[in-house]
Order: C-alpha cells, then structure tokens, then sequence
C-alpha cells in the first residue's frame, strides 16, 4: 500500500485567552490515501474546523500552540514555515469554505478572483490566465461561463456561488480538497448537485476529499472512510459501512439515533442526546462524553485512547465498554434516545 | 450604475429644495422682529429698511414670498430692490454692502487652501497609521499610536493652533519656524501663501488624523475577520497582497465617504476656530465676524451656500461609494 496522502498523528491546538486554555483540537489522528474520500463529521465546536485550517497553517497566531504531527506527501507542515506553506495552499492543498457569499471578496468580479488564484502560483499571463478560467467554471457546470466571469458574487445564486468557490480550489490540479461544510448554506436540492459535483471531479480528477460536515446524510452520500469528532477529539473512527452499520461509540450512537428516517413512524418528539458539549477550556477528566453518556461506569474516568477495540481492522473508538456491551446497549432505532430512554421503554 | 446616478441626482434637487425650505423659514418666519429691520442690520436708515421691505415683498403672502425666494436661488432673475441677479442670489448685506454671494467667492480661495492641505497631510498620516497599527495590534507601536491619537482628538483645535503658534510662529515662537498669524493675507505668491499656512495645516490635520487612523484601524482589524479574506490566504496569496489587495479595498471605502463629507462640511464653514486662530481670511472667519455683528443676510446666506455643498458633496460621495461597493448599485 503506497503511503498516504495526508497523515495526521496526534494533533492538538491550543488556544490562549483571557478566559483560559482553549483545547480546539485534543487529539485528532488520521490518514487519507489518494482519491479517498474521508468525512468529518461532528457537532459546532467538535474542532472540525480548526483541525483543518490547522493543516493548512491557517491557525497559527501569537497565541495558539499547535503540537503534533501533520504530513503531506511526505512533507512535514507543522515545522513548514510560512512561505513554504503558502507554496501549498491553493496549490497542492486547497481549501472550500461553508458560505460562499462571505467566503468571495465582495467587491472583485469572479474572473478577478479565480485569475488571481491562477497567477498566484503560476506564472502565466492575464489572457491565459483568463482563458483556464473559463475552462474551470465551465469543469464546474456553471453555464454561460464567459459572462459569469465579469460579474460580481452577489450576482449569482448560491449554488453558483459554491460552484466558483470550486473552481477556484481546484485551479491548480489540488491532490486534497478540505470542504469544510460546503453545502449547509444551500438548500437541498442544490446541496444534492453540489455533492455530485465533487464525487465527479474527484473520479475525473483522482483527488482526495476531506468532507466536513455535521450532516449523516451527507456522510453516507459520499464518504469511503469516517471520522466521528466530540469536543475537539476523534471519539471513532473507520470505513462508512463500519461507522454506520456497527458504530461503537455512544456518541455516535446518539447521532445515528436523532436521524428522522422517512421508513419510520413519526415520533411525538426527535430523539436528542441530552445535555451540552463540554466547555473546551475545561473538559472533564477522562472520557470527554461522560457527563452525557448513559453507559458511563467506573473505568470512565480514565481517558480512553484512540484504538480498535472490537471492530474490524481498522476501526478505532475511544469507548471503555466491552464489545459485546456495546451491542446489547447501543439503540439507534428512530423509536427514542440512546441508551437509557429506550432500556426503559421497550421498543415498538 | 447609471440609474443609480440618475435616482440619486434627483434625491439632491429635493433635498436643495428642502434645505432652502428650512432656512427660509429660519431666517424669514421666525424672527419676531422686523424682518426688514433685521436684514438691514443696526446702521440702516429709514430708506434702506424701505427698500429691503419692498424687495423682500413682506407684504406679500408667505409662500409667495419664498418662492421668489426659491427663484432668486435657483434661477437668473432680477431682483427688485436690488442690483443683484440670480441664481444663487444669497442675500445682501448691508453692512459689509456686497452681496453675500461675492463675499463668499472671495472669501473661498482661503479656506479651500488650508482645506485641501490639510486633508493630503492628514490622509498620508492616516493611512500608514491605520495600517500598521491594525497589523500589529497591540505592539508597542499600535499602542503609543493609540495613546497619542486620542491627545490629537482630545485637545481643542483652538488650544493646538495657540500652542502651535506659542512654539513655531516666527514671530512670537520659541522656535520660530513658520509664519505666524495674519501672515495669509500679507503673503502674495502662491508659495508665500502655502507657507503662511503650515501651521494652521499641522493643526487642522491633527485631530483628523487621529480620527482617521483610529478609524480605519478598526476597520482593517473587522475586515481582517471576514470569511473572504480567510478565503484569500487559502489561495496562497502573500500576506502584503492579502492585506494590501484584499483587507485595504474593503477598509478604505467608508473612509473615502467620511473623506467626502469631511471636506464638505469644512469649505462650508467649519474651519471657524483654526480660521479665527491664525486671522484667515476664510468662510468660517467670516461667519464668525457675521455672527458678532448680527449680520443676518450674511449668516442666512452662509448656512444655505453650506448646506447646498454639503448635499451635492454627499450626491458626489454616495456614487463613488457605488462605484468602490458594486452592492450597493442596486438599492
């Protein structure tokens, strides 16, 4: 197997301010082949963001410190200094934000900004430069590309707007996108075009996709491998069938379990995990779960690592409880909450 | 862009009506003496108030007084009573005897002149503050900047142009440097001229640099949080370009509006106390005289002629805020 793309081992990113130590990211490991789609998926605050703009340099700041390894075809970013890094953003990595009304300047025309990103890192003239332009919105499926280029992002619609923001990611052959949850601001059914969008122009192009998301259903649409995030740390870990099939973690139990699933009755009320994420200048000591989870026994106060435990090779969580526990426990019909809820009612 | 123009060229004609509206009715309705006694000020004799009384057609009914009001300012036309012609026919004095028109013109050449001097130092001050202290937030030098500009717009421009002139004036200073007051209007080249005016420059431009430098300070530090220029160091872009391309042009625009309305506001009079400071023979000046002798055509006349340069400055600086902000074309 040839060696990854990108590799993540144990990063972690700190953040100092007045109310304390931030803990972001606490322990986020990953791996990601060419041409693989991982999804991220995880609630606001799970540090999926951070964990990504960490790759790219993008958090470093007076007050943040950044420890861990980061790899990218072999090269070493977190020591990369600023120049270096700059090579490779836009270039060998680039980035797609969530909303591309605010994520494009408002005052430059569309051809502007992707030329821009074209002569940033290649030196090419203006009417070559607008020429690859056009290609790439056409490669993006926006019509009428060469009128598109004189007009300003708030002259296009949503779907359109994220199409351009695509297309300037993808101006330099990029070998790994980071979406960072590319569709949320746009409605359904442009989230629906938008998704196949990518998946083509990962085939068509062989690019790895890093897919952030708080969305399941996204996750299943596209994604090859999983990472679950809970309070800035990976909590599990695996392929899509193993994540959605024979999920290990409680928490992710919980977000299997407040799906609304169209093949089910309707329930009074949406399942929900109780409780709120933990602050992230205080987590709690252990399990970072703990306080929200109804499995919780005495091993949980001892923080568990990242490793398979009972799954197939490959699949890692960070859950205490036995294998066998696990699947007498874990509840994800749409019949109610995990755990607890549906061990008193009996499902109907 | 062009009905954007049009729509607002259309807004500035009903405001200059409503403005003319305001000070007609200030000046004209009001006062509860005599108005004609008023406008002739306190060395008139009988004839002269007759004549103003006739001229003004106070006889006449209100409205119909101010629309030969409205046609003195708007259109030439020849006014009874008196030998002036419109448009912009602002009022007689008859205690200067000139028109309030001509005092103006005469009057604007000086206050133009410290104007426009004092907005290039300002703003080549301003701007590189501005920029580096919003780039290197709390250093050492953001911080005395910030110290020293909030002395600048804390002081009184009356109290700066005294200090300025105790240390500078060749005259009277401790280190006599730079010409002192009165100094305009015995200077006759046009290097003689500026020179005369340095001190009131470094004076006028003071408080305003302060505030400019504050202001786009905190400008470039809000754009510096946008979505879009996370976007632009995305792409690679060098950190100058991301912040001179990219921050800047979003940070500059609503400085260039308060540049526009800035500079509108001082031609029209505002300049009073560094005018008054150092003896120039400008707009404010004049008020200031107008106001001590109750000159009431005068101080009529200003207050129009001020606020029309202020609505067609503002005309002039919402369309080149449309042209830097494409947004807001479609409103």
């Amino acid at each position: 197997m040839s060696a990854p793309l990108l590799e993540i081992d144990d990063l972690r990113v700190h953040f100092s301010t007045d109310e304390g130590v931030v803990r972001a990211v606490d322990g986020v490991s990953l791996e990601i082949a060419e041409g693989e789609m991982l999804g991220i998926v995880g609630e606001s605050g799970s540090g999926k963001s951070v964990a990504s703009l960490t790759v790219l340099g993008l958090t470093r700041a007076a007050n943040a410190e950044i420890t861990g390894q980061i790899s990218f075809e072999g090269q070493d970013l977190t020591a990369m200094d600023d120049e270096g890094l700059r090579r490779i953003r836009g270039n060998g990595i680039a980035m797609i934000f969530q909303d591309p009304l605010s994520a494009l300047h408002p005052f430059y025309r569309v051809g502007n900004q992707l030329v821009e990103a074209i002569q940033v890192h290649r030196d090419v003239g203006d009417a070559d430069a607008r020429a690859r332009a056009v290609e790439l919105l056409e490669l993006v499926g926006i019509p009428d590309p060469g009128r598109r280029m004189g007009e300003y992002p708030h002259e296009l619609s949503g779907g359109m707007r994220q199409r351009v923001m695509i297309a300037m990611a993808l101006t330099n052959d990029p070998r790994l996108l980071i979406a960072d949850e590319p569709t949320t601001a746009l409605d359904v059914t442009t989230q629906a075009q938008i998704l196949r969008l990518i998946e083509r122009l990962r085939r068509e192009l062989g690019m790895a996709v890093i897919m952030i998301t708080h969305d399941l259903g996204v996750i299943a649409e596209v994604a090859d491998r999983v990472m679950v995030m809970y309070a800035g740390e990976a909590v599990e870990a695996g392929t899509l069938e193993q994540i959605f099939y024979d999920p290990q973690h409680p928490y992710t139990w919980g977000l299997l379990g407040s799906l609304t699933r169209v093949d089910q009755p309707r329930l009074a009320r949406l399942a929900q995990i109780a409780g709120q994420p933990p602050s992230l200048i205080n987590p709690p000591g252990g399990c970072h779960f703990r306080d929200r989870c109804p499995h919780e026994f005495a091993k949980c106060t001892e923080h568990p690592d990242l490793e398979r435990r009972g799954g197939d090779a490959g699949h890692r969580d960070r859950c205490w409880l036995a294998p066998d526990r696990k699947r007498e426990a874990r509840v994800i019909a749409s019949t109610g909450a995990i755990g607890l809820e549906a061990a008193k009612e009996p499902a109907s | 862009m062009a009905r954007y123009i049009v729509r607002r060229l259309i807004w500035a004609l009903l405001m200059l009506i409503a403005v003319s509206g305001v000070v007609f009715i200030l000046f004209y309705v009001f006062p509860s003496a005599d108005p004609a006694q008023l406008r002739a000020g306190r060395q008139a004799n009988e004839d002269q108030i007759e004549a103003i009384r006739e001229s003004l057609g106070l006889d006449k009914s209100v409205l119909e007084q101010f629309w030969i009001y409205l046609k003195g300012v708007f259109t030439p036309l020849d006014l009874p009573g008196t030998d002036s012609t419109g448009p912009l026919y602002l009022g007689h004095s008859y205690q200067s005897n000139a028109d309030v028109k001509d005092v103006i013109v005469s009057d604007l050449p000086a206050t133009a002149l410290l104007v426009f001097g004092a907005v290039i130092i300002w703003m080549a001050v301003a701007i590189p503050t501005g920029i580096i202290s919003a780039i290197r937030q709390r250093s050492l030098l953001d911080r005395s900047t910030m110290i020293t500009t909030l002395v600048f717009i804390s002081a009184p421009v009356f109290w700066l142009g005294l200090v300025a002139l105790y240390l500078f004036a060749q005259d009277v200073g401790v280190i006599p440097v730079f010409p002192g007051i009165g100094s305009y209007a015995t200077a006759d080249t046009f290097l003689s001229k500026c020179a005369s005016m340095i001190l009131p420059w470094l004076v006028l431009a003071a408080a305003t640099a302060a505030i400019y430098a504050r202001y786009l300070r905190s400008q470039m530090i809000d754009v510096m949080q946008e979505d879009y220029i996370r976007t632009a160091r995305a792409k690679g872009l060098p950190e100058k370009r991301v912040i001179g391309k990219h921050v800047l042009r979003s940070a500059i625009t609503p400085i260039v509006t308060l540049l526009g309305l800035d500079v509108a506001v001082l031609l029209a009079g505002n300049a009073i106390l560094t005018e008054t400071v150092f003896n120039i023979p400008g707009i404010g000046a004049e008020t200031f005289n107008a106001i001590k002798r109750s000159d009431l055509p005068m101080i009529q006349g200003i207050t129009l002629f001020g606020a029309f340069f202020i609505v067609t400055l503002n005309l002039v600086v919402d369309i080149v805020y449309a042209y830097l902000d494409p947004r807001v074309r479609y409103e």
